[in-house]
């Protein structure tokens, strides 16, 4: 199928972009930047926005900015940044690798953003994860001006934000973990490439010989990723062990809940949220004896 | 006559490269969609969004007047266009069939499935004309809806036509022996219910039509990706009223054919019409979503059997049921029940067969056969029952099956089991239990205890698993093959054989140059060639059976004209004479003629007397008649691993032996294998046609519909064995839908073994992580219930 | 939406060829190569990128052509299958495929070997199981992948060869 009608703009500067959208928002016009999920709903025809707006053009977008304690991404950074576990500062840079090789295919990820990807808000979305876990600041901009919002205010469900429609999300900013933090990522799926069926991105560091600043999140199990509140408490203060891991599993299965669809049943998804946050939680425990050893 | 292909110096049996490829890789393919006319107008159809819907006259106002739209059709609108009718009555004939389901061109009335199409647009660009289907009023009232085959069949089940009394399109059956007698004897009773899902073709290439009539001759002249232009055309001739040489069917460059191209579609037809109707081209190209709703599918089967055996594992007696989906029309008949009833108890030795089919009528897209036509299922059915005997009797796998199989001292094999055609079944050669042996010793089958209990202390579950098929190849009656040496010098080959990516010129190019100077180079094609009056085109792994046999017939034929008319002009004796390249020699002497010159004086001249031949050419038709099958068989052996936590099931290693006869083009005979493992594979644990209550498909992309990628694909080990089919002069059996027929049985079998402390049964294809979880959480708590049972008996 | 739209002209290279085309902003870039640029060997298995038949060197990098819009190409530098081998000589990826038997029906196959070509070009170095994870981007149903990622691995070697040579 071929996307329906519709005005192509490009602006080169951000005022520009934001000044197009704030004309075009109540029909409908949207930012285009990756498109690798957008250009597909519109050639089913499932999305007909009447005006795209092309901020692929626009300088300095893409920029990465990397101070002592934060990390901010501009509008245009693509997934493929992140093939080089290098690109940013450890452990950020490695994690982030690690979470980028499960996003999609190659040529999808030389062309999909990072913003583009919380913008969308597919409750699969390794980013969303990312980026809920590690309390983003997500800059929204519009015409009239600026908010930045915590992912628990930004997601609301599946394919739906706080977002307005003349609000365009231009960055976002992630708290850089403490060097020495412990974190495992672990994404289950039943093909390379395919959108998660249920991950777990777990960050802790080791104080004393027991967890303290645990952080977990889970994604593809509930309408959008999201901390694990009980999960973490039950991880603060006690040695990493397998029984640990296994208590905290335990009551994320009870905390969640789970999306149910046509092929995949909410009860499935909870016991996959257990597996894939015990996993995660291995993963991370022995990045803490090799970095011991 | 078993051993190593081939002559020393022939071509038959040497892994030729392939004559395909060099425009392939650059770009230079000419498939459907590549094929450019100047002025040609694009199509789009309005298809049913609902499964079933009573549906009233189209509002084409707003529609007709969008930009860049040239026409508009409904039913209506195309009837006067076809005088010989607007229905495509193509099934295969049957006395079991209870009434004729033949579809429509567009849908009037009523939508019997969603993607039906119903109204046609043709505009200057598909853009457009997809513009204007948006813009078209239609209310689709949404009617009761058969979406099961099982529960379609039962008393008072909403018909899936409104018309018919009930949805049993075909009640028959396979019986022979006393099967009453078999299991009142039985030492061991074993029985199953299996079902195996409905699944897609999906060649990389769509479908598509290109139609226009010739200026100067009035001809309709069409373009399709299809596997059978013969068949559109005898369509496209009566539902035109016109005489062969008014109509000419070509094939492009096929993006993959898989079974689904064979059939004739409605979209065909329409597109033709409105060339025909607006006297200029016209091009519809199939987009994916349209793959997935509108080209037929196949697969779904509910199967309830019982074997009975010995003591000592020897098979008694098989009985009981099936029920096939057939999808909403008739696209092709019965074949694909047929099939799997009639391959069920092939390979073993069954005394006594006792089954009933039920054809189902659903509102769901058409089913006709897709790579396997039906052999996937009754493979899978007759394999899972043959591990529940070992189990029963206490042998290993391998053993029972050992026990059963057809021996090669018993070839030919007369089964008390009928051809479609009303033919007795003769299996024609093969060493089944050889065969099965081979891929035992090539994985070290008896060795893989040793690598599981190694396995299992590391916590990994591993399994191993077998399957035994046999494929039934070459179906007839006949391919028409011509040959002949042209002015130029070169070969041309003319076939109604249609190649769908397989590499069938070039195995037609090393059969024909076998006996014309052995240079394949020399030889040019027309494949699928609607000017040769009787032809079938590619379908049921027939073509290097039935047109390899015409190829070497005719260029036999050819070779002695050559030699005579050689003999003659050289003036020396024709046993003096050896064919090199396009050069006809003395082997001891200096003479010598080249193929141009030959083929000139054959010809004849005005008042002069025919070069040594009473005919005149180096030319030859034959069609050589195969009315038995010849029958390929093999045995899969699968590794795999299984994640209990999550049921998710990754394959370690793929092994399969297997025997096609004389191979052609050994090279491209694994390729066929590995393309049909891969296929299995996804039949095994990926490909399902998901559908909601209302029959509404909700896997219609490939975000949705799982093919396997490399990261899936394991290394597979294919081991050849040869033995030549009598049935040939080559001795070769077909091969292309082998490697997809056993691998969701082996699979099963192996996801069972490695589950087996659980007692987890596989009992249904492609096997999701999510169901194959439910089943070990269910088999743990039944585990746990026992040992409570257990610890309060103690 | 009845409502005409403007189409745009767009200027790029293709192959190393400058080309300027006039199309509608809606149409994606693949159909941009194939229809007004007559190169056809890019091919379109399923408009929602998921099959990577349309796979082009877009700026160097391999991207589905079905999810960019030809206006977004413009001033782009873009690679397609035709322009892989030079006049007669294929490049050594080409003849690793028919060495390797890596194509039946051949309509993955630009796909694939553009895919291929930028997943080199950007890492020569490349491991075997980079390339091969690489490889499940693109879906293909005659060859079941193996003697594709044989061609792939075995050109990725010789280039290191010929790279070491040199």
């Amino acid at each position: 199928m071929k996307p329906a009608p519709f005005a192509y703009h490009k602006p080169q500067s951000l005022d520009e972009a934001l000044a197009l959208l704030s004309e075009g928002a109540e029909e409908g016009a949207l930012i285009l930047a990756g498109g690798q999920s957008l250009v597909p709903m519109m050639a089913l025809r499932v999305a007909y926005p009447p005006a795209l707006i092309d901020i692929n053009g626009i300088a300095g977008l893409d920029a990465v900015e990397v101070s002592g304690t934060r990390v901010r991404l501009g509008a245009t950074v693509r997934h493929a940044a992140f093939h080089d576990p290098g690109f940013l500062p450890e452990p950020l840079g490695p994690m982030l690798h690690a979470v980028a090789e499960n996003i999609a295919h190659y040529p999808i990820r030389q062309r999909g953003t990072f913003c583009g990807s919380l913008a969308h808000a597919d409750p699969s979305s390794e980013w969303c994860l990312v980026a809920s876990v590690l309390d983003a600041e997500i800059e929204l901009r519009s015409a009239g001006g600026e908010r930045r919002l915590r992912p628990a205010d930004y997601f609301e469900g599946p394919m739906m934000t706080l977002r307005e429609p003349d609000e365009m999300l231009v960055g976002v900013t992630l708290a850089r973990p403490a060097p020495g933090t412990c974190w495992g990522f672990y994404e289950f799926n039943r093909r390379a490439g395919d959108f998660a069926l249920g991950m777990a991105l777990v960050l802790y560091e080791i104080e004393d010989g027991v967890i303290a600043n645990a952080r977990l999140g889970l994604g593809g199990i509930e309408e959008h990723p999201r901390r694990i509140a009980t999960a973490e408490a039950v991880l603060n203060g006690r040695a990493p062990d397998e029984a640990v891991f296994a208590e905290a599993a335990e009551a994320a299965m009870a905390e969640v809940e789970p999306m149910s669809d046509a092929t995949t049943s909410a009860d499935y998804r909870r016991d996959l949220a257990g597996t894939v946050l015990r996993r995660a939680l291995a993963a991370a425990s022995r990045r803490t004896t090799h970095e011991a050893a | 006559m078993s051993g190593a292909t081939g002559v020393p110096g022939s071509l038959v049996g040497a892994s030729v490269g392939r004559r395909e490829d060099g425009p392939l890789v650059r770009g230079k393919g000419r498939f459907l969609d590549d094929l450019g006319v100047p002025g040609c107008l694009h199509v789009a159809f309005l298809r049913s969004p609902v499964a079933h819907a009573a549906i009233g006259v189209p509002d084409l106002t707003e529609a007709a007047a969008m930009p860049g739209v040239v026409a508009v059709y409904t039913a209506a609108d195309l009837a006067p266009l076809l005088p010989g009718g607007d229905r495509l009555a193509v099934a295969l004939p049957s006395s079991a069939i209870a009434f004729a389901l033949d579809r429509p061109i567009l849908a009037s009335g009523e939508t019997v499935y969603v993607g039906e199409p119903v109204v046609m647009i043709v505009a200057e660009s598909r853009a457009a004309a997809e513009d204007a289907a948006d813009a078209v009023w239609l209310d689709f009232d949404p009617l009761p809806v058969a979406a099961d085959p099982v529960t379609a069949l039962e008393e008072g089940a909403a018909p899936a036509h409104s018309g018919l009394p009930h949805n049993r399109l075909a009640e028959f059956g396979f019986d022979y022996g006393d099967c009453d007698a078999a299991f009142a004897a039985a030492a061991h009773r074993v029985t199953g219910t299996f079902t195996v899902d409905r699944g897609g073709s999906h060649s990389m290439e769509g479908r598509g039509v290109l139609a226009r009539t010739d200026a100067l001759t009035g001809r309709l002249e069409v373009w399709s990706s299809t596997q059978t232009p013969h068949a559109l055309k005898k369509s496209l001739c009566t539902l035109f009223e016109r005489e062969d040489a008014a109509v000419s069917v070509q094939a492009p460059d096929l993006g993959g054919g898989f079974g689904p191209k064979l059939v004739t579609y409605p979209e065909e037809i329409a597109v033709a019409a409105a060339a025909v109707d607006l006297g200029c081209p016209v091009k519809w190209v199939e987009d994916r979503r349209e793959h997935f709703t509108s080209t037929t599918q196949e697969r779904e089967q509910h199967w309830s059997m019982e074997m009975a055996l010995d003591e000592d594992g020897a098979i008694l007696g098989l009985r009981g049921s099936m029920v096939h989906d057939h999808g909403a029309w008739t696209a092709r008949g019965l074949n694909v029940p047929y099939a799997s009833g009639m391959m069920l108890p092939l390979i073993y030795r069954v005394p006594a067969y006792d089954l009933k089919i039920a054809v189902a009528v659903t509102n769901k897209t058409p089913v006709t056969p897709v790579r396997g036509a039906g052999q996937p299922q009754a493979t899978f059915v007759m394999e899972r029952l043959m591990d529940r005997a070992a189990e029963a009797c206490g042998l290993d796998r391998a053993e029972i099956r050992l026990r059963n199989l057809v021996a090669p001292e018993e070839m030919p094999c007369a089964k008390e089991l009928k051809l479609r055609s009303g033919r007795p079944v003769m299996l024609d050669s093969g060493d089944y239990p050889g065969t099965q042996k081979s891929a035992m010793a090539a994985t070290g089958w008896h060795g893989f205890a040793a690598r599981r209990a190694a396995a299992l202390a590391e916590g990994r579950r591993l399994g191993i698993g077998m399957a035994n098929y046999i494929e039934g190849t070459g179906r007839g009656p006949y391919e028409t093959v011509t040959v002949r040496i042209l002015r130029s010098g070169r070969i041309h080959v003319a076939t109604g054989a249609a190649a769908m990516g397989q590499g069938l010129a070039t195995a037609l190019a090393q059969i024909v140059a076998d006996h014309l100077g052995r240079d394949p180079a020399l030889v040019d094609f027309s494949l699928g060639d609607t000017a040769e009056p009787y032809g079938f085109g590619g379908f049921n792994s027939r073509q290097t059976v039935v047109a390899g046999a015409s190829a070497d017939a005719a260029a036999k034929v050819v070779r002695t004209r050559v030699l005579r008319v050689a003999a003659h002009l050289l003036e020396v004796d024709e046993d003096e004479l050896e064919i090199d390249g396009g050069l006809v020699r003395q082997r001891n002497g200096n003479r010598s003629i080249d193929f141009a010159r030959l083929a000139r004086e054959a010809e004849g001249l005005p008042g002069y007397d025919l070069p040594g031949i009473e005919t005149p050419g180096l030319m030859a038709t034959e069609r050589v008649v195969i009315d038995d099958m010849a029958y390929s068989n093999g045995c899969c052996v699968a590794e795999v691993e299984v994640d209990a936590e999550t049921g998710l099931v990754r394959i370690g290693t793929l092994h399969l032996s297997h025997d096609c006869g004389r191979m052609v083009n050994p090279a491209m005979v694994d390729g066929q294998i590995l393309g049909g493992l891969a296929h299995g594979l996804g039949n095994a644990l990926y490909e399902k046609m998901v559908y909601d209550d209302e029959a509404q498909p909700l896997s219609v992309t490939f975000a949705d519909y799982l093919l396997v990628t490399s990261a899936e694909m394991p290394e597979a080990d294919i081991l050849h064995r040869e033995t030549y089919s009598p049935l040939n002069a080559l001795g070769v059996k077909g091969v292309g839908e082998s490697g997809v027929i056993p691998v969701a049985a082996a699979v099963a079998s192996a996801i069972e073994n490695a589950l087996s402390d659980l007692g987890v049964r596989v009992d249904f294809a492609p096997v999701s992580p999510q169901a194959l979880r439910a089943r070990i959480v269910a088999a743990g708590q039944r585990g746990q219930a026992n040992g409570q049972e257990q610890g309060a008996q103690s | 939406m009845t409502e005409t739209i403007a189409k745009t002209e767009i200027s790029f290279t293709v192959n190393g060829r400058p080309r300027t085309v006039t199309v509608e902003p809606r149409k994606t870039l693949a159909d941009t190569l194939r229809e007004d640029c007559g190169l056809t060997g890019t091919h379109v298995g399923c408009e929602h990128g998921v099959c990577g038949a349309c796979t082009v060197l877009v700026d160097g990098k391999a991207v589905r052509s079905c999810l960019m819009f030809g206006a977004q190409a413009d001033g782009a530098e873009i690679r397609t299958v035709e322009g892989l081998a030079e006049g007669e000589a294929l490049a050594p990826l080409q003849e690793a495929f028919i060495r390797n038997h890596a194509l039946q029906c051949g309509f993955c196959t630009p796909g694939f070997l553009m895919l291929i070509t930028g997943a080199l070009d950007e890492n020569p170095d490349i491991r075997d199981e980079e390339l091969t994870e690489i490889l499940s981007s693109n879906l293909c149903r005659c060859t079941g992948y193996r003697n594709i990622i044989r061609a792939a691995i075995e050109t990725a070697e010789t280039l290191r060869r010929s790279r070491g040579a040199a």
